[in-house]
């Protein structure tokens, strides 16, 4: 059984039907990729799984849990995290509080407990630090724990969300175009790390992206959507090899 | 000593300096008064300056920590103020030890602003932005209307209760009149002090410095500085709004009481409960900057005293306050008065922390 | 008979209101601030007008007038000097804040220039109105007039906005600055002339309201800014439509409550609606629903 089962999605916006009988089937650490010209619906699918829109057709299984209109806080629980095509930080705050809000649903003490600092804040504060600190160091972003998520660079901003992501213990991550406005040096560093994330977490991904070098270079298997409608799926090479694909991103 | 210093975090750190700075203040207060050397209306100035504060740092957990503008605090100061003077005036010659009679009515006004914290915060904080605090501005004009046409009055058979006027209780001759309307409740025993509302100050520091400080702050600040991510990480949105409202409604229930017990006459109008109060506490809140509870202390202590300074000037005092409020707006956030502070005045602390 | 008194005498009151929440919405849309100190300039027409009548003499139609040029100076100058350097600003509450300085300045100006003692306003109308129904319906000149005047300033605000250049340049404006100006609209000057408005139908509203309710005092203007601007947002903020019908409601709202439930619970009623209808819709009767982009 796949980790990632989706069978025949679906959401209209006014007359428009965004996203239509979308499938995906994906395995335990697979890295799929998710692609397709602007406006396609990629990340419709995206706000799709992650319930940020409630599809009006469609079945979504996680690890066969149905999670199919549920809230995004009960997907977020039940293992599916994400990033953001246009990067969402806590701003102002830390880069380590970042790390640690996403800790948030793992790590538990109460208000009063909080509040009154009670032994067992001191000792789950302490924990979530060094479980925040060593997902800081897993993207070499520890020097910059305590500066505020808003002074990081570009390129370290989009690892801090990853790193956000992943301190929800997902059983999926959802990566919305990662490589987005990085130069070619910084998308092989990423593409790097993509792989590394994959293999230290035994992480599934599923990215969306723009970057042929970076889809063709690290995933397996992709999809391809166009006007909301799957035009292909298969093997990368494959995929990208097909007529209709091509014609799709090049036109006629 | 100086090695405990570092190893403490940047934010116990500040809100260590937060709690010295208000025990200075007080203890400087303090001597102050009683070596005489203060006038007496600076002296009774000391409660109020208290109940400003504990408002100016509630209100602050809702607009900085939590990032949505409320523009009817000063109805839940009202709801505490006469939940509490009701209980102290029916209770005066029940308990007659002040102190337990005064703690107890301290802790029926946060309990009630509490409740009507959670009341209001749950339709309210599905708005966003200004259609929030419209709505935070017309709940608090209610409530202090409707505080206004309440009767209540007590005798041998009990409570009685009329929204018409005082005759419409129908009691007994050995009746009572509690709240008499738009007169309010008198003979509110003044059992607020200097002391209680620094323990009050404190106290609220207390609980808001640890809040901001901890697992649920964390989940309120990230919900401020973007709701969506924070709803993609699995933050329960809908709680920790109203964890932050109904926390700064408590706080403002017991300035409330605070208010109430200083005062003989309790009535509730435009200027004390009403949307001018409401502004006048986000004044504090914005002036000391946003999120900064430090600065919210320091806005409201100066912002009350100044009227009092200016006394001298008499018919002018208020028009300078207005002048210096807007000078004081600009200077503080046009984008070109930053531009000109940078280059002229070198701040040095201000100075952007150094990235690669 | 005494609902439809009741009836005209809310549209009457709820005209006042429209005329107030027309400008509080066009600022509001176009600079997308709470314009606190809007109530203020209410009064400062009213008492201009006041002024005019009394101390210089002049026919009611002519204090109008002057009250309408003071009062759309003063509504450019607070602009200018108040709000302009803040438009950029990293928060949207130090706008918010100063508006609230403007409003304590004027009210501490007139304060010391009129004294504390509550003027009573003559009025405007010198017509004593119509009398129905063998004199069981009176309606009076002032009900009339303000009624008749709100329609026409909502027509020609209307038009306005739809056929004019400087009208399709605010709304422009109002849905995209930075767009605007690529397309070489003035936003500086538009924003200007939207504040001018606003304020010369705060004078007229000023005026009207002060005829109705005579009594003038620095604080006249609050309690109906603040209605009104619960008006504009009942309506739904931003849309002039919206403002009109917002205000109208409102007025019948207040007069029907203090004729059949309260007159001291009034004010708690018409709050009440108001929040009443933004849970249900919450951006107002006829307000655009914003969706955040993902």
């Amino acid at each position: 059984m796949a980790l990632l089962d989706v069978k025949n999605l679906g959401i209209s916006f006014g007359g428009l039907r965004a996203v239509n009988a979308f499938d995906i089937s994906i395995e335990k650490e697979e890295l799929y990729g998710l692609i397709g010209p602007n406006g396609a619906g990629k990340t419709t699918v995206f706000n799709l799984l992650t319930g940020v829109y409630k599809p009006d057709s469609g079945k979504v299984l996680l690890d066969r849990k149905d999670i199919t209109g549920k809230k995004t806080i009960e997907i977020s629980k039940a293992g599916i995290a994400r990033t953001f095509q246009n990067i969402r930080l806590f701003k102002k705050l830390s880069v380590l509080d970042n790390v640690k809000a996403g800790l948030h649903n793992k790590h538990h003490y109460s208000t009063v407990e909080g509040i009154l600092r009670l032994p067992r804040y001191r000792r789950v504060e302490k924990e979530m630090d060094e479980k925040a600190m060593e997902l800081l160091k897993v993207f070499d972003l520890e020097k910059y724990a305590h500066i505020d998520a808003a002074n990081l660079p570009y390129g370290q901003q989009r690892r801090l969300e990853i790193a956000r992501a992943l301190a929800t213990e997902p059983k999926l991550l959802l990566l919305d175009e990662p490589a987005a406005g990085m130069n070619p040096n910084e998308t092989g560093e990423l593409m790097d790390m993509i792989r590394f994330v994959r293999e230290e977490f035994h992480m599934t991904i599923l990215l969306i992206e723009h970057d042929m070098k970076l889809v063709s270079g690290i995933c397996e298997r992709l999809t391809v959507l166009n006007f909301g409608e799957m035009l292909a799926q298969g093997g990368t090479s494959d995929v990208l090899n097909d007529p209709q694909v091509i014609t799709a991103y090049l036109g006629e | 000593m100086s090695g405990m210093l570092k190893k403490m975090s940047k934010n116990t750190k500040n809100s260590l300096i937060t709690y010295g700075i208000v025990i200075a203040a007080y203890v400087i207060m303090q001597v102050l008064i009683s070596a005489g050397s203060i006038s007496s209306l600076l002296e009774g100035l000391m409660v109020p300056l208290c109940y400003y504060i504990i408002l100016a740092v509630s209100l602050n957990l809702v607009v900085g920590i939590l990032g949505e503008l409320s523009l009817g605090h000063a109805g839940f100061m009202c709801i505490g103020a006469f939940s509490s003077a009701f209980f102290s005036k029916c209770m005066r010659d029940v308990i007659t030890v002040d102190i337990v009679r005064f703690l107890l009515a301290l802790l029926i006004g946060i309990v009630v602003a509490a409740i009507f914290g959670i009341l209001i915060g749950i339709p309210v904080l599905r708005l966003k932005g200004d259609y929030l605090a419209i709505v935070t501005l017309a709940f608090g004009e209610i409530i202090k209307n409707l505080v206004n046409v309440l009767y209540i009055g007590k005798d041998s058979n009990g409570f009685h209760f009329s929204t018409k006027d005082a005759m419409a209780l129908n009691m007994e001759p050995d009746g009572m009149v509690i709240v008499n309307g738009p007169q309010g409740i008198t003979g509110t025993p003044k059992d607020a002090t200097f002391l209680i509302g620094f323990i009050l100050i404190l106290i609220t520091l207390f609980i808001v410095l640890n809040l901001i400080n901890s697992r649920d702050g964390r989940a309120i600040m990230s919900i401020r500085d973007n709701r969506i991510a924070a709803e993609s990480i699995g933050i329960n949105i809908t709680k920790y709004k109203l964890m932050a409202f109904t926390i700064s409604a408590a706080l403002a229930g017991a300035a409330g009481v605070l208010y109430a017990h200083n005062l003989s006459t309790l009535t509730a109008t435009t200027n004390n409960f009403g949307y001018n109060q409401s502004i006048m506490i986000l004044v504090f809140v914005v002036l000391g900057g946003i999120g900064n509870i430090r600065g919210s202390i320091i806005a409201a202590v100066i912002l009350t005293l100044l009227p009092e300074l200016l006394r001298g000037l008499d018919d002018y005092r208020m028009l300078i306050y207005a002048v210096v409020l807007i000078v004081m707006m600009l200077f503080n956030w046009a984008p070109k008065a930053i531009e000109w502070r940078e280059r002229h005045l070198r701040f040095g602390k201000r100075k952007k922390e150094a990235v690669q | 008979m005494s609902f439809i008194s009741y009836l005209i005498n809310g549209l009457s009151l709820g005209s006042v209101y429209a005329i107030i929440a027309l400008g509080y919405t066009m600022v509001y849309g176009i600079a997308k601030m709470l314009n606190f100190a809007h109530g203020d300039v209410i009064m400062v027409g009213a008492y201009t007008a006041f002024i005019a009548m009394t101390q210089a003499g002049v026919s009611p139609v002519v204090s109008v007038a002057m009250a309408v040029c003071v009062c759309t100076a003063l509504g450019i100058v607070i602009e200018r000097i108040a709000y302009k350097p803040l438009r950029n600003a990293s928060s949207s509450l130090a706008v918010l804040i100063t508006a609230i300085g403007v409003s304590y300045l004027l009210q501490n100006i007139a304060l010391l220039v009129f004294g504390e003692n509550a003027k009573t306003f003559q009025s405007v109308i010198k017509w004593k109105g119509i009398s129905l129904a063998d004199g069981k319906l009176n309606i009076s000149g002032e009900t009339i007039v303000t009624i008749i005047v709100c329609l026409v300033i909502m027509t020609v605000l209307m038009l306005f906005v739809q056929k004019t250049k400087p009208g399709q340049a605010m709304r422009a404006v109002s849905e995209d600055k930075g767009a605007a100006q690529l397309m070489g609209i003035n936003v500086n000057g538009t924003i200007a002339l939207t504040f001018a408005i606003g304020s010369a139908l705060a004078a007229v509203a000023g005026v009207m309201y002060c005829s109705a309710y005579p009594t003038l005092s620095a604080y006249t203007g609050s309690m109906p800014g603040i209605k009104a601007f619960v008006a504009a947002v009942f309506g739904g903020i931003g849309s002039i439509p919206g403002a009109f019908i917002g205000g109208l409601l409102l007025g019948v709202i207040e007069i029907f409550s203090k004729a059949y439930i309260s007159s001291l619970m009034a004010d708690a009623i018409v709050f009440a609606v108001l929040i009443i209808v933004l849970l249900v819709k919450p951006t107002g009767l006829l307000g655009k629903k914003i969706q955040e982009k993902v």
